[in-house]
């Protein structure tokens, strides 16, 4: 038993679990087409969700604080993006790839400046006086979620809005028997993208181990000079935009958003944050991955427990791994 | 002039009243200790000078800057360092950027690690290595390293010996000897033999207030003084 561990712990250890989800999908599932569909979905959800989850886990693990109102971003980056889009609609259905991209990038440049300005906003006024106190960071942090909901609601009403995609991103490739979504393939090129990116900077660059640092242990890194609370801003405005820039691209993996989407999104991202480990983005990533493949799986399988199953998948780990897969903090 | 003043130093955490009067004054040079029993306000002590608790009222002074209610980054920056009694590692960190984080610029002085692993071989062999893997002796080690990583004026250490086997404590009193040419060390410590062979200057804190202060070898002639505060027979 002790020799198999080692090997697994050697092979990748937790990280095998996407894999060893997927081989046991595979043999239920029994169409390889079905199979790879499914996996491709079931990836770019998960990298969907880890843009929005990785903010949530930095904060939770650096700062120490229950932000509920992480869904705000989430849904005004999609309406943004998706007003962008639509204002643009000419680019969007030209026959050029260069006005296609350039709307997209429009779009998702607007969610992540507003993630970025609503961000310092939120963490100034809002999260600062509620510092050390839960109680009153989930009060005050469900409050905001609820005004930014019917503040969503004044803008843009109640009726489902309707998310443009970019020519580009329509369709599917077929390649035999296999239907592959385009805009899923680009969400997980996407997502597996900005994770590099944060990898890279946080574990080679020194703000990066500031946080690394801080995340175990804030009053330490005090202790050696740095102000922290300045690195809070940076990082919350950081998390909020990639909130944002999740909430957008989840508008166009959707195409018809409502004002509540960032809220019923929540209870997954908290699972996400949950299962992989607070303050860690490597653990956030697994996270998300595994819940977007068992959603995807389960949904295909046994289409009345897609709704049970990631709450199942977080309390079979946290029986396992009471600290999540990865945390930050060992 | 004294390195460092404390007067009439009252902290409290939460509603309950730790620190009620302590006043001393650390010399430049050498080594203060600060005695006490369990609970008597030592690491309170500490860390009311680091600005991690607010004493109120008292002022704190440091090479005649009052430094009373300064953030705890600011104070850091003075050039005072602190070794806390958890050590204070971060754990998924490599022995090498929990050093490097302590650095004023990002990049090692060559001639300063040079020291730090002359003064702590364990650190070199294991520089790659995440913190959390460490014995408990080489964890303290690599904490007293990131204090003297960059020049300071004076270093707090809680406890350091708590815990380590007596070769490690040997080592680490051999280390903070030679620390103690360069920089002013104020010593907070339970094992009297550690810091009798340490100390020059002391003082014992009892029930929030300094109790006693004067130099160790008189502090360590007089039995009865040691008993009275300290309750210990040594």
């Amino acid at each position: 038993m002790t020799a198999l561990t080692q090997t697994l712990g050697r092979a990748g250890g937790v990280n095998l679990l996407p894999v060893f989800i997927a081989v046991i999908a595979f043999v239920l599932i029994g169409a390889p087409s079905s199979w790879i569909t499914l996996t491709v979905a079931g990836l770019a959800m998960g990298m969907m969700l880890f843009l929005m989850a990785s903010g949530l886990s930095l904060v939770f693990g650096l700062m120490d604080v229950l932000n509920f109102g992480h869904s705000a971003f989430v849904s005004f980056g999609a309406f943004i993006s998706a007003t962008v889009l639509a204002g643009l609609g000419g680019w969007l259905t030209a026959d050029s790839w260069a006005l296609n991209s350039m709307a997209l990038i429009a779009a998702y440049l607007a969610a992540i400046t507003f993630g970025l300005i609503a961000g310092w906003f939120f963490e100034t006024v809002i999260i600062k006086p509620v510092y050390r106190d839960h109680l009153r960071q989930i009060l005050i942090t469900i409050g905001a979620m609820i005004v930014a909901e019917q503040t969503i609601l004044a803008f843009w009403g109640g009726t489902p809005f309707s998310v443009a995609r970019p020519a580009f991103l329509e369709g599917s490739w077929i390649i035999g028997d296999v239907s592959i979504e385009i805009y899923r393939a680009f969400a997980f090129a996407l997502g597996a993208a900005v994770f590099v990116m944060l990898y890279l900077v946080l574990n080679r660059t020194r703000i990066g181990l500031l946080i690394r640092a801080g995340v175990e242990d804030r009053e330490m890194v005090e202790a050696l000079g740095f102000r922290v609370d300045r690195l809070f801003i940076g990082v919350f405005m950081l998390g909020s935009a990639l909130a944002a820039l999740g909430g957008a691209m989840w508008a166009g993996y959707e195409t018809l958003i409502t004002p509540h989407m960032g809220a019923d999104l929540m209870i997954v991202v908290f699972i996400v944050v949950i299962i992989g480990g607070l303050g860690s983005i490597e653990g956030t990533l697994l996270g998300a991955v595994l819940v977007g493949l068992m959603s995807n799986y389960v949904g295909f399988l046994a289409p009345k427990l897609a709704l049970a199953s990631n709450m199942i998948l977080m309390v079979a780990i946290l029986l396992w791994r009471p600290n999540g897969l990865r945390p930050a903090v060992k | 002039m004294s390195l460092l003043s404390i007067r009439n130093m009252k902290t409290s955490i939460g509603q309950y009243a730790v620190l009620h009067d302590v006043t001393f004054d650390v010399p430049e040079g050498g080594v203060f200790v600060l005695l006490g029993r369990n609970g008597a306000g030592k690491t309170t002590t500490l860390r009311s000078i680091m600005g991690l608790w607010s004493p109120s009222p008292g002022s704190v002074t440091f090479r005649g800057q009052d430094i009373t209610g300064m953030h705890t980054a600011d104070i850091a920056r003075l050039g005072i360092a602190y070794v806390p009694e958890n050590m204070g590692i971060f754990g998924t960190l490599t022995v090498d950027e929990n050093l490097i984080l302590a650095t004023a610029n990002g990049k090692f002085d060559k001639a300063r690690l040079a020291r730090i692993h002359e003064l702590f071989p364990a650190l070199e062999r294991f520089r790659d290595k995440q913190a959390w893997s460490l014995s408990g002796g080489q964890k303290q080690m690599l904490s007293v390293a990131r204090a003297i990583i960059e020049p300071r004026s004076l270093i707090l250490i809680d406890e350091p010996t708590k815990g380590l086997a007596p070769s490690i404590v040997a080592a680490m009193a051999e280390a903070f000897r030679e620390i103690s040419r360069t920089t002013t060390i104020l010593l907070v410590e339970q094992n009297f033999n550690f810091a009798k062979s340490l100390g020059r200057d002391m003082a014992v804190i009892d029930d929030g207030r300094v109790a006693h202060a004067g130099t160790m070898a008189d502090f360590a002639a007089d039995l009865d003084l040691q008993d009275r505060l300290l309750s210990l027979s040594v």
